[in-house]
C-alpha cells in the first residue's frame, strides 16, 4: 500500500513525561549548541494528558534539572505533601506505621500528571517541537539492513470487518534518524521491539500492578491540601501484592487509587472490586461522605524495578520511560524517573547524531550514561522490596525493613521475579469471591464508571483486541479459569455471553481505557493489545 | 473555442468564486461527561477535553467539498471566543479552509452577540454562502444561523442534509419532523448543518502541518464595533436528576397500565 512519509530526525511516541521530557530536552540542546534538528512527538491520546492516568505525587528532581524556572513558567505542581501517613489496614482497623523512608515525600508535589504533561507539551511545543495528538503508532518500520526506519500511523476509517470506508485515510510513514519509543507501561510496539531485537535476553520479565483510580471532588470539611495517606493490609490477603494512595489535591480535589500486583493467584479476584471495597473501609470512607466523584480510570504500572530493565539501545532507536520500567516500585514514583531517561536518552541521541548524522545507527552510550545518573543508584538500592512480596506481605515487610534499613539496598543478592501470566491457579483450586454490591454513593459498578473516563472509539473499526486463537477463551480462559478477563478488566470490555446454547467471549472493544492488563495477565498470552485508531480511549481530566 | 455559449459561468480564479464562510466553536468534546461546578454557576471546564462542536465539522467538510465540486472559491473560517479558539480554527484549515478569523474575547458571548460579530464579518468579507452548525452541544442554543440571517436579511435553509448550489441559488434539504423537505433560496444564504450532511474526514499529519502556516488574523468585537454584552442571564447550571432504575413489564397490558397510571403519560 502506497503511504506518503515524513523525514524528521528524531520521531518520539508518547507524549508522557518520559517523551516529552526528551523532546525538550532535545530541542534545548539543539538550541544550545545551535545544530538544528527536527524533532516530532506523536500520542495515541485525542490531545496530551488525554491517557495519562497517575497517582501523582512526584518529586521535581528530574524537572528541576529540565526546566530549572518551571515555577515561573506555570507549571502545574500546586501542592506540597503536607502530613504523610502509613496505615496498615485489618478489616476494621488501622494502624499507623512509621512511613518507609522511601516514601517520605518532603519536598514533594501532589499534581495531576495529565496536567503537567499538557504543560510539558506547551513548553515543548514552544521549543519547536512538532506535536501531533490523536495519531497512534500502529507499526514500527524497518530498513532492509534490520535497523528502524521509523514508524507508521494507523489507518483511519475502516470498518470492522477491516475493508476500507468512505473516508478511509492509509497511515502515514514518520521517518527518523532515531525513533524514540516513550509508550509507557506494556507499549505494543515495544512488545514488538523486545521480540525482533531479543533485548529481554537475560533480565528477569517484567511485572505489573494494575492501578484502579477515582478523583473526588470532596466536601470542603474532609478536605486537607496536602495530604497524603498509603496503606498495605486489606482488602488483600497477605499473599497478593497490594496497596492504597490517597492524595489531597488543590480545589477540594482527592485522589483515590487501589493497585493490585498482577501476580495475583486467585482467578476470581477483581481489582476493581477489591478497590470499590477498599473505600468502604472505617479509616478511608468518611474523606468521601457528601462528596462526589468526577473521574474514574486505570493505568498497569510497571513493578520489575532494576532487574526487569531490558537492553535499551536497538540500531536506529531507544526506549525511555516505563516501557522499559524506570518505575521506582516501593516509592511508587516513575514520573521523575521516566523523565530522567528521556532526558539522558536525549543527550545520547544528539550527540550520536551529531557526529553521525545517519539514520539506522545505535546510542550505544545510551545505558552507559544512564548508570552515571542517580536513576540507576536510586533504581538498584530498592532491588529486591518488590520480589521479596512473593513471600507473602509479613516476610516482606520484615525483608524490606532488613533491606532498607541495614543493608541499604546493598545486599549482595538480587531476588527474581516470575511472568504475572502464569501466577493464576485453576478456578477449582481458589475460593470464590463474592464483592459487595455497589451503593451508588461511594462504590459504583463498571459501566457507571468507564462513563467517567469519558472513554470513546469509533465503533466500526477492527477490534484492537486481538485474539491469536480465538478458541481459547471458552475452552482455556472459562473452562479452567471461570474467565478472568471479566474481572480484570477494570472497564468491563470482556463478557461472556451466551450465544447459540454456549458461552462466548464478548469484546466491548469502544469501553477500553487502555490500561493493557488484558495484554498482561491474560494466562495464556492470547490478547495482543494493538492501537486502535488515533484519538480512540479515554479523555482523562485532571488525572 | 470562442463562440461556443457556456450554460454556467466557472471561474479559474478563486478570487471571482462564490467564498464560503463558516462559523466554528470551540465547545466541550462530545466524549467528555459535562460537570456543573459545584457553585452552580456552569460547567467545570478546568482541563477538560475541548473541540470543535461536531456539527461545525459537518459545515466545514461541506463547504470544502463544494470547493473540491468546483461551486466555491475561498473557505473562510471563524472562530469566536478566547485565544485558545486558535487551534479550533486550525483544525478546520487542516481539514481544508483556506483562513481563518479569530473574534478574540474572553467575556461570554451569546448567540445574538455571535450573530452580530459574524454579520459584522459578512459585511467586511462578502461571501455568498455562510454554514454554520444547527447548534452546539454546549449551549443546544439552536439560534445562531437563524439570527445571523436575519441580521443580514438572506435566506436561510437551517438543519440541512443536503445543499445543492445552482447558479445564483441553491436547494437545501432539510431534516424536519417527519420527512426530509426541499426548499429552493437564492445566494447569498445562510446554512445551518445537520448531522446527516456528510461524514466529516479524518484530518490528515501532513495538513495539519500546512495549517499552521495558513494566515489567521485576530480582530476584537471593539475592532469590529460591536456590542457583546449579554443579554441573557445564567441562573444556574445544575446536574440533571438521577433517571430512575427501570422496570421490565410482564405483557403490553401491564406497560399501558403503568404509563396510565405510575408515568402518567397516556
Ligand atoms: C495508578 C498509578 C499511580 C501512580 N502514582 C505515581 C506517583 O504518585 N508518582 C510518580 O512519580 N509516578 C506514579 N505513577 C507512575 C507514573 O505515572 C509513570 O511512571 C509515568 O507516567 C511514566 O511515564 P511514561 O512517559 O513512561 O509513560 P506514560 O505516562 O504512560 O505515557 C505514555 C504515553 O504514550 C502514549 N502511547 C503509548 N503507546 C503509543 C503508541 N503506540 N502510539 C502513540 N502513542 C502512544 C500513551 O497514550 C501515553 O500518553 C503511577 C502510575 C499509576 C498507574
Ligand atoms: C454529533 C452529535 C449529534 C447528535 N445528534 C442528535 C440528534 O440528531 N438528535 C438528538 O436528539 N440528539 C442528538 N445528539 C445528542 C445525543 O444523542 C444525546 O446525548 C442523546 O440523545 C441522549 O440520549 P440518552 O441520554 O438517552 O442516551 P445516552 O447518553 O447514549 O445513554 C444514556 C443511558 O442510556 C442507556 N443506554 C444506552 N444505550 C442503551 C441500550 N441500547 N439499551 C438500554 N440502555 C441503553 C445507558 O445505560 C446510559 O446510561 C447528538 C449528539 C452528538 C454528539
Ligand atoms: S480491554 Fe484490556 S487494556 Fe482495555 S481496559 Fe480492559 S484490560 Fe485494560
Amino acid at each position: 500500500m502506497e503511504r506518503e512519509a515524513m523525514e524528521f530526525d528524531v520521531v518520539i511516541v508518547g507524549g508522557g513525561p518520559s517523551g516529552l521530557a526528551c523532546a525538550i530536552r532535545l530541542r534545548q540542546l539543539a538550541a544550545e549548541s545551535g545544530h538544528d534538528l527536527s524533532v516530532c512527538l506523536i500520542d495515541k491520546g485525542s490531545e496530551i494528558g488525554a491517557h495519562i492516568l497517575s497517582g501523582a505525587v512526584i518529586e521535581p528532581r528530574a524537572l528541576n534539572e529540565l526546566l530549572p524556572d518551571w515555577k515561573d513558567r506555570g507549571a502545574p505542581l500546586n501542592t506540597l505533601v503536607g502530613t504523610d501517613r502509613f496505615l496498615f489496614l485489618t478489616e476494621t482497623r488501622a494502624i499507623r506505621f512509621p512511613t518507609p523512608p522511601q516514601m517520605h515525600n518532603e519536598g514533594n508535589y501532589i499534581v495531576s500528571l495529565g496536567n503537567v504533561c499538557r504543560w510539558l507539551a506547551q513548553q515543548a511545543e514552544a521549543l519547536g517541537v512538532d506535536i501531533y495528538p490523536g495519531f497512534a503508532a500502529a507499526e514500527v518500520l524497518y530498513h532492509d539492513d534490520g535497523s528502524v526506519k521509523g514508524v507508521a500511523t494507523g489507518d483511519m476509517g475502516r470498518h470492522k470487518d477491516g475493508s476500507e470506508g468512505p473516508n478511509f485515510a492509509p497511515g502515514m510513514e514518520l521517518h527518523a534518524k532515531q525513533t524514540i519509543f516513550a509508550e509507557g507501561v506494556r507499549g505494543s510496539l515495544t512488545k514488538t521491539l523486545f521480540a525482533r531485537f531479543k533485548l529481554r535476553e537475560g533480565v528477569d520479565p517484567q511485572v505489573f500492578g494494575l492501578g484502579v483510580k477515582e478523583l473526588w471532588e470532596v466536601r470542603p470539611e474532609k478536605y486537607q491540601q496536602g495530604l497524603v495517606t498509603h496503606t498495605v493490609g486489606w482488602p488483600m490477603d497477605s499473599k497478593t501484592y497490594g496497596g492504597s494512595f490517597c492524595y489531597h489535591l488543590e480545589d477540594n480535589l482527592v485522589a483515590i487509587g487501589f493497585v493490585t500486583g498482577l501476580n495475583y493467584e486467585n482467578p476470581y479476584l477483581s481489582p476493581f472490586e477489591e478497590m470499590q471495597r477498599f473505600k468502604t473501609h472505617p479509616a478511608i470512607r468518611d474523606t468521601f461522605e457528601g462528596g462526589r466523584r468526577v473521574s474514574y480510570g486505570a493505568r498497569a504500572i510497571s513493578a520489575g524495578g532494576f532487574q526487569s530493565i531490558p537492553k535499551l539501545s536497538f540500531p536506529g532507536g531507544l526506549l525511555v520511560g516505563d516501557t522499559a520500567g524506570f518505575l521506582n516500585v516501593p516509592k511508587i514514583k516513575g514520573t521523575h524517573t521516566a523523565m530522567k531517561s528521556g532526558m539522558t536518552a536525549a543527550e545520547s541521541v544528539f550527540e550520536l547524531l551529531r557526529a553521525e548524522n545517519e539514520p539506522g545507527k545505535e546510542a550505544v552510550d545510551y545505558p552507559h550514561r544512564l548508570k552515571n545518573t542517580w536513576l540507576w543508584d536510586e533504581l538498584y538500592r530498592v532491588r529486591n522490596i518488590k520480589p521479596s512480596f512473593h513471600w507473602g506481605l509479613w516476610p516482606a515487610m520484615a525483608y524490606g525493613a532488613l533491606d532498607t534499613y541495614v543493608l541499604r539496598g546493598k545486599a549482595p543478592w538480587t531476588l527474581h521475579h516470575h511472568p504475572d501470566h502464569e501466577a493464576l491457579k485453576p478456578a477449582a483450586q481458589c475460593r470464590e469471591i463474592v464483592y459487595p454490591k455497589p451503593d451508588g454513593v461511594l462504590t459504583f459498578d463498571r459501566l457507571s464508571s468507564v462513563f467517567l473516563s469519558n472513554t470513546n472509539h469509533e465503533e466500526d473499526q477492527p477490534c484492537h483486541l486481538t485474539l491469536h486463537d480465538d478458541t481459547v477463551p471458552t475452552r482455556l480462559n472459562l473452562a479452567v479459569y471461570a474467565g478472568p478477563e471479566q474481572r480484570y478488566c477494570p472497564a468491563g470490555v470482556y463478557e461472556f455471553v451466551e450465544e447459540a446454547g454456549q458461552q462466548q467471549l464478548r469484546i466491548n472493544a469502544q469501553n477500553c481505557v487502555h490500561c493493557k492488563t488484558c495484554d498482561i495477565k491474560d494466562p495464556s498470552q492470547n490478547i495482543n493489545w494493538v492501537t486502535p485508531e488515533g484519538g480512540g480511549g479515554p479523555n482523562y481530566p485532571n488525572m | 473555442m470562442a463562440g461556443i455559449a457556456i450554460p454556467h459561468v466557472t471561474y479559474a480564479n478563486l478570487e471571482d468564486e462564490m467564498k464560503i464562510l463558516v462559523a466554528v466553536k470551540r465547545a466541550i468534546d462530545y466524549n467528555v461527561k459535562a460537570r456543573p461546578k459545584s457553585d452552580g454557576t456552569g460547567v467545570d471546564l478546568a482541563n477538560v477535553k475541548m473541540s470543535m462542536n461536531p456539527f461545525d465539522e459537518i459545515a466545514v467538510e461541506e463547504a470544502i467539498r463544494l470547493q473540491e465540486a468546483g461551486k466555491a472559491g475561498e473557505i473562510v473560517v471563524v472562530s469566536v471566543g478566547t485565544a485558545a479558539c486558535q487551534e479550533t480554527l486550525r483544525t478546520a484549515m487542516a481539514m481544508g479552509a483556506d483562513r481563518g478569523i479569530l473574534v478574540q474575547s474572553d467575556d461570554e458571548v451569546q448567540p445574538l452577540a455571535v450573530a452580530k460579530l459574524l454579520k459584522a464579518i459578512v459585511d467586511k468579507e462578502q461571501p455568498g454562502l455562510v454554514i454554520l452548525g444547527k447548534q452546539a452541544i454546549d449551549d443546544d442554543s439552536n439560534q445562531t444561523g437563524q439570527m445571523l440571517a436575519g441580521l443580514l436579511g438572506w435566506g436561510q435553509g437551517t438543519f440541512a442534509a443536503k445543499v445543492e448550489i445552482g447558479d445564483g441559488s441553491a436547494n437545501v434539504k432539510r431534516e424536519v419532523d417527519g420527512g426530509i423537505q426541499t426548499i429552493a433560496l437564492k445566494l447569498p444564504l445562510v446554512v445551518t448543518a445537520d448531522l446527516r450532511l456528510n461524514e466529516p474526514r479524518y484530518v490528515k499529519l501532513p495538513n495539519i502541518m500546512k495549517a499552521k502556516k495558513k494566515p489567521l488574523d485576530t480582530v476584537t468585537p471593539a475592532d469590529l464595533g460591536v456590542d457583546i454584552a449579554p443579554r441573557l442571564k445564567l441562573l444556574k447550571v445544575t446536574e440533571p436528576p438521577a433517571r430512575a432504575g427501570g422496570v421490565k413489564v410482564a405483557d403490553v397490558n401491564e406497560l399501558v397500565a403503568k404509563l396510565r397510571n405510575e408515568a402518567k403519560v397516556i
